[in-house]
């Protein structure tokens, strides 16, 4: 009870400083909007604006055609550039796809000579080049095929003798019909959020109590470094769970109207105890610091792997086996699933539970850590 | 009062205000060329903002200020006076860097004065031995005794024999016998250079009694001026200190009277403090060397000594802070517990400066410590204190409004509100006026006599020494003396309580040798050359911050092994390359044919089958559970229907969580099932005119589309070569690796550029850029060479792994890769310039770049959508932004194989950010304190 006690009164003084840190505040409201909506702005995982370049040697009906079924919102207007130029417009990254029709190519066509078109692409930007490519060749190919079965019948009646095939594929993409970035991006914005403010603002509560001396006040008082902990892990965490809620209630589903097809409740519940878990992670970074910017320091070299490794930018399948191995023990890995099985595929407690688990058992392991060292570090910066 | 000369300064109507506080409230003043000058007063009435305006530090808000015949306002004068002025800021060598040595410190400021080698070594010579200072020239700053500070402050401010020196509170915290040297050193030098006018803040009324000419201080006004036997005649006190007070307005006097604590009550003598041998080392420092003493029931028990002198250390000791090295210590005769809950309602504790919280109001830091030690008539307690502590008209006001008279009555009454038996006061005067000082000491008086409090306090205040029932003199971790004040003096034979410190603090150092006449040996003039820019004061920048660079582990580790441990992560796991996806199949067919087909996928590397799923239900509570990616439906007779010729559809289902993932596996979806079509129709004798190397092509580079509905006629009729440029086999590693070395380059330097001068903001030394003449550019262009070296090491450190740890070869010019990054990592140091720019704390510098970097650099530099799709905001974003030139620069000469001739278009545009940079960041960043 008495413990209880501490830990409550403790936790309103840490809920009236932050809300008297004006930069802190800042901080909290541009991550969990600004930096929320402009990440939903990205189209990073999915073609658009794709600029590419036309080297039209043909200029025929069919070449121009082409050219023109280029449309946005996947790709830039095709511009027109002469063949010399090609290389260096490729080498400096004017252009990630640049086409280049040959001469006769519509005669040649039509001729049922096959001749080629050219498609160069830039194969060092990986995700516009990857999809890019898929659509340049159906684009291309369904004009090609468009053109010549509205024109003569005579070459094409000799190519159609292929049966076509009665097997077809149907792909359903599921709980994201459409494919599109912003619904992950948004999402993902705030799961990263979440680990980085957490971690800094429960360190940082800490740090600061240090560098103005007040951890001494407290630690000569009757109260526990267990009980200080604690107190900076619910204030902290309950400050960056209404933050998180909010973001997902007014940002992504009212501003980015997103659709969230599981449930709020259960998602926030998470929320709250991967916050258990980051909040004692900047607890246990901050008695390792002796000083506020070396907690910073300290801070990128373990938030920074933690987010971009979780499977929340690129797949965790594309890592090496060991890496994986080691990130499936990180709980940012099963933030990032969990939500994600939540919020995109309605998955309920019965799915998530050991995820919980497993992340409530993590932030008791670094608590454990940060209280071992709590009374060394109290006193360190002397 | 004689004042032949024309004065050395003038002030005019000078008001300052810091946002609502007044600082400085229309003051005119002038004061006396040739003379050593004083201003005297407590604590925040303005005597450090005066000197500041004095030395040109800070810049002026209001009125006039005349400074060595010249308006302190004109650049120019400031900057044709500089050389001539020396300023000391108030805080033990703030303007020092504690990481250099003695030697290296006063090396520095040589060369800001421009000084030869040649006569840097002599003049250094010269001042080392005048300050005693020779036996450790190579000693960190940091390690340094108060008073040994002291005088290598003033060997930085001579150096270059200055027309007007300003000593802000020099002696603060120094213990009395350095503090004597320090005087004398003073006085010898002015023997020496008579011409010379000294201007000195001091917060010692004794010492005030030294001086030729005085200005008291009070509010932000001045109360008087003139020598100190004529402010003492004018009031009729027989000290300072009490003239000062009489100086004082009626209504702050108003209730002061000399008091005295009542004689200690006869009766139990019991120990409620016991230290045996009591020590503490920190590494190979001993902070408190075998001290002893006891504390006696009810008693005032001071501890008097310097900063530094182990007085903090050992009170940390005894509230169970701090565990002993060795030796023991009792409270309440029991040995410190610091896990002893018990124990802690016993002791209130007073830390050093203020330690409340304060964004709380007074009453909540009442209520808060309260609730903590779970009083039960906390109203009444609190109540009771708010009277008896006169607080109650500041009660709503947040702690960090009200004036530290009143602080630290709050912070007492917070120390008393669980009724301890024992107080423990680390210095809780110390900057407090004396009016204050004296209502403190009353309250002290009070709480031993009338409630038995034991009270164990520390100072450095000689007046409140005696006024302790007994004392122990401290110098560098032991106690010299213990007893009743006057019975020290006494045995000392001394004069009084100071004079008998010094005497013990001879005999414990050595009598300190003394400097007369080796000031003389000084007086050659110093040169006095000035030129707008001068690389001898720019590369004392460079040397400066390399040293600390150097010295500063975690700085430096971080700079290179966190790099390297970023790129490690960063290359190996950031990876567009889709695969190990997860899949299962639903057959309900099971025939030759669907197995065939699924056999398309399992052979594929980029799959890895889970289980077989049994059931429509099966399928989609696995898909929501993340156990598989995606999920291929055979129908029921597909292999008899494909045979008849009947349409059937294959279902497939793609979990859609994260759209490129999906779209990519939908793409090797389909190429699978073309694959099978061409297969199948090759078996069956059809004809087909895709080649089984075009479908592991097309599975390769993720086609979406090349085996769709309508190609496999169209094929014939015209054919798409694709040519994958710079990286055939289409592998993320040669893009990422690249890119990962361009994000790093733009990280870390901006961040370590940004702390680097937030750090010299924060910390105090940015001082010399405000009062000598170096000038901005050479300030933060001598900052930025080390970084830029630091950076370029990275640079190096990540070539040699993209190359052998990745295996990613540099194919193109590694002479435009080398000088691309050197203009990068010039332009990134550059960002971190700007950001220090607006930030006042390191913490704040650190975000700030972080923050305002990362957007930008993964997202609109070209990382993950090529720039020339970006549109808007975002495009201004990324062509505003140097790492999207760099990234050109980066993957073309690693992947596309380029040259110097391909790309030079973006190293100009990289070179291009940095003029714009640094002359952002000269004209944000200020010759003077706003």
């Amino acid at each position: 009870m008495r413990t209880l006690g501490n830990i409550f009164w403790l936790g309103t003084k840490e809920l009236r400083s932050f809300f008297h840190d004006a930069v802190l505040l800042g901080l909290v409201a541009y991550t969990f909007s600004f930096a929320i909506y402009m990440q939903a702005q990205s189209n990073a995982q999915e073609l658009r604006n794709a600029s590419v370049a036309v080297v039209d040697q043909d200029n025929s009906e069919l070449s121009r055609r082409m050219i023109a079924a280029f449309l946005p919102p996947y790709f830039k207007k095709p511009v027109p550039v002469s063949e010399n130029e090609v290389d260096h417009l490729l080498d400096t990254a004017v252009y990630t796809f640049v086409i280049v029709i040959p001469p006769n190519f519509e005669a040649d066509a039509l001729g049922g000579r096959s001749p080629e078109v050219q498609v160069n692409i830039d194969a060092t930007a990986m995700v516009q080049a990857g999809l890019g490519y898929g659509y340049i060749q159906q684009i291309l190919l369904t004009e090609i095929d468009n053109f010549l079965s509205r024109n003569e019948g005579s070459f094409l009646s000799r190519s159609q003798n292929i049966a076509m095939t009665p097997a077809s594929l149907s792909v359903r993409v599921m709980y994201n019909p459409n494919v599109t970035t912003a619904w992950f991006t948004s999402v993902m914005g705030i799961v990263n959020n979440v680990t980085m403010l957490a971690i800094i603002l429960a360190g940082a509560a800490v740090v600061r109590e240090r560098e103005h001396g007040t951890m001494d006040h407290l630690l000569v008082m009757p109260v526990s470094p267990f009980q200080i902990a604690m107190s900076k892990i619910w204030a902290n965490g309950l400050v960056i769970t209404v933050a998180a809620a909010s973001s997902l209630e007014f940002v992504v589903r009212w501003l980015l109207r997103i659709p969230v097809v599981g449930s709020v409740p259960l998602f926030i519940s998470g929320v709250a105890i991967y916050l258990f878990f980051a909040t004692a992670v900047g607890v246990f970074l901050a008695t390792i610091a002796r000083t506020m910017p070396q907690l910073g320091l300290l801070y990128i070299l373990v938030a920074f792997p933690m987010n971009i490794l979780s499977g929340s930018n690129t797949p965790l399948e594309s890592m090496p086996v060991a890496l994986r191995t080691i990130m499936e023990f990180s709980p940012s890995t099963h933030f990032v699933s969990f939500a994600q099985a939540i919020l995109f595929r309605g998955a309920g407690f019965a799915v998530v539970w050991p995820q919980y688990l497993f992340i409530a058992l993590a932030g008791g392991v670094f608590l454990f850590f940060a209280l071992r060292r709590f009374r060394i570090a109290a006193v360190q910066t002397t | 009062m004689i004042l032949t000369d024309q004065p050395v300064a003038t002030f005019a109507d000078i008001s300052l205000r810091y946002g609502k506080a007044i600082a400085l409230d229309n003051v005119t003043l002038s004061i006396p060329r040739g003379r050593m000058a004083g201003l005297i007063g407590p604590d925040g009435v303005g005597k450090s903002s005066l000197l500041a305006l004095l030395a040109g530090a800070r810049r002026i808000q209001h009125g006039t200020v005349h400074v060595l015949d010249g308006d302190l306002a004109d650049a120019h004068h400031r900057a044709e006076i500089c050389p001539r002025i020396a300023y000391m800021p108030q805080g033990l060598g703030k303007n020092l860097y504690p990481d250099l040595s003695v030697y290296e410190n006063i090396t520095f400021f040589s060369r800001l004065f421009g000084q030869s080698a040649e006569e840097r070594e002599r003049r250094t010579a010269a001042l080392l031995a005048a300050t005693g200072l020779e036996q450790v020239p190579d000693r960190p700053a940091a390690q340094l005794s108060g008073g040994m500070r002291q005088k290598l402050g003033l060997c930085c401010a001579l150096i270059h024999d200055p027309d007007l020196l300003i000593l802000d509170e020099p002696t603060t915290g120094v213990d009395p016998l350095s503090r004597r040297q320090f005087w004398n050193l003073i006085s010898n030098m002015r023997g020496a250079r008579p011409g010379m006018s000294v201007v000195i803040a001091t917060a010692y009324m004794e010492e005030a009694e030294q001086f030729e000419w005085l200005v008291a201080m009070n509010a932000g006004q001045v109360l008087a001026t003139g020598s100190p036997s004529e402010i003492k005649r004018k009031t009729g006190s027989k000290t300072l200190e009490e003239s000062f007070i009489a100086l004082l307005p009626e209504t702050q006097r108003h209730g002061h009277k000399a008091f005295t604590i009542a004689p200690r009550p006869p009766g139990d003598r019991q120990p409620v403090i016991v230290a045996r041998g009591l020590t503490r080392r920190f590494g190979e420092f001993t902070a408190v060397d075998h001290v002893d003493f006891s504390i006696e029931r009810g008693e005032i028990f001071g501890f008097v000594g310097s900063n530094g002198s182990g007085k903090t250390t050992t009170m940390k000791m005894l509230t169970g802070l701090l565990p002993a090295s060795a030796g023991s210590a009792l409270l309440f005769n029991k040995p410190i517990d610091a896990y002893d809950m018990s124990g802690r309602f016993r002791v209130g504790y007073m830390s050093q400066s203020f330690s409340l919280y304060t964004e709380l109001t007074v009453r909540q830091n009442l209520v808060l410590h309260a609730r903590l030690f779970h009083l039960d008539h906390a109203r009444a307690r609190i109540d009771e204190l708010v009277g008896r502590f006169g607080l109650s008209e500041y009660i709503d006001q947040r702690a960090s409004d009200l004036p530290l008279g009143i602080r630290q009555r709050l912070s007492l009454a917070v120390a008393i509100v669980h009724r301890p038996d024992l107080l423990i006061l680390d210095e809780p005067t110390s900057g407090v006026d004396p009016l204050a000082r004296d209502q403190f000491w009353e309250l002290l008086g009070d709480l031993s006599r009338k409630d038995g409090v034991t009270v164990f306090v520390s100072t450095h205040f000689m007046n409140e020494a005696s006024r302790c029932d007994r004392i122990a003199l401290m110098d560098a971790g032991r106690v010299l003396a213990t007893g009743v004040p006057a019975e020290i003096v006494k045995a000392r034979g001394a004069a009084s309580l100071e004079d008998a410190f010094v005497g013990y603090l001879e005999s414990a150092r050595g009598r300190a040798t003394p400097s007369a006449p080796v000031f003389s040996a000084t007086t050659a003039p110093a040169s006095k050359r000035r030129a707008r820019f001068s690389p001898r004061r720019l590369f004392a920048y460079a040397i400066r911050e390399s040293l600390e660079l150097i010295r500063d582990p975690i700085r430096m580790g971080f700079a290179l092994l966190g790099t390297a441990f970023l790129m490690a992560i960063f290359g190996t796991g950031i990876s567009t390359d889709v695969d190990n996806l997860t899949f299962a199949v639903l057959d309900r067919d099971n025939s030759h044919e669907s197995r065939a087909y699924l056999e398309e996928l399992r052979g594929s590397t980029y799959f890895v089958e889970k289980a077989p799923i049994v059931d429509q239900a099966e399928l989609e509570r696995r898909m929501q559970s993340g156990d598989i990616t995606a999920a291929i439906e055979m129908p029921p007779d597909f292999g008899r229907d494909l045979k008849k010729g009947v349409p059937t559809e294959v279902g497939a289902w793609v979990d859609g969580a994260m759209p490129f993932r999906a779209e990519t596996i939908r793409g090797y979806l389909q190429a699978a099932h073309a694959e099978f079509l061409s297969d199948y129709a090759a078996q069956n004798g059809l004809a087909a005119d895709i080649t089984s190397d075009d479908v592991r092509d097309a599975l390769r580079n993720d086609d979406l589309a090349m085996f769709g509905h309508s190609e496999i006629s169209t094929a014939v009729l015209a054919r798409i070569e694709s040519r994958f440029r710079y990286n055939q086999n289409f592998d993320s590693i040669y893009a990422e690796v690249p890119g990962a070395l361009a994000l790093l380059l733009v990280e870390i330097p901006a961040i370590l550029m940004a702390l680097a001068v937030v750090r010299e903001k924060e910390l105090g030394s940015i001082t010399n850029l405000y009062v000598t003449p170096v000038t901005r550019i050479e300030f933060l262009l001598g900052k930025q060479i080390p970084y830029i070296a630091i950076a370029m090491v990275n640079f190096g450190l990540m070539c040699l792994m993209a190359i052998f740890l990745f295996h990613v070869p540099l194919k193109g010019s590694f002479p435009t890769l080398f000088l691309g990054a050197l203009l990068y990592v010039t332009a990134t140091t550059g960002i971190g310039m700007l950001i220090s720019a607006f930030c006042r704390t390191q913490i704040a510098a650190l975000f700030g770049a972080a923050i305002l970097t990362v957007l930008p650099a993964t997202t609109f530099s070209g990382m993950l959508v090529p720039v020339s799709s970006l549109t808007g905001g975002a495009a201004i974003m990324g062509r505003g932004f140097p790492m999207t030139y760099f990234l050109k620069i980066s993957i073309g000469t690693f992947t596309k194989a380029l040259g110097f001739h391909d790309l030079y278009e973006s190293v100009l545009a990289v070179a291009v950010f940095i003029p714009i940079l640094t002359t952002l960041s000269v004209l944000l960043l200020r010759k003077q304190e706003a």
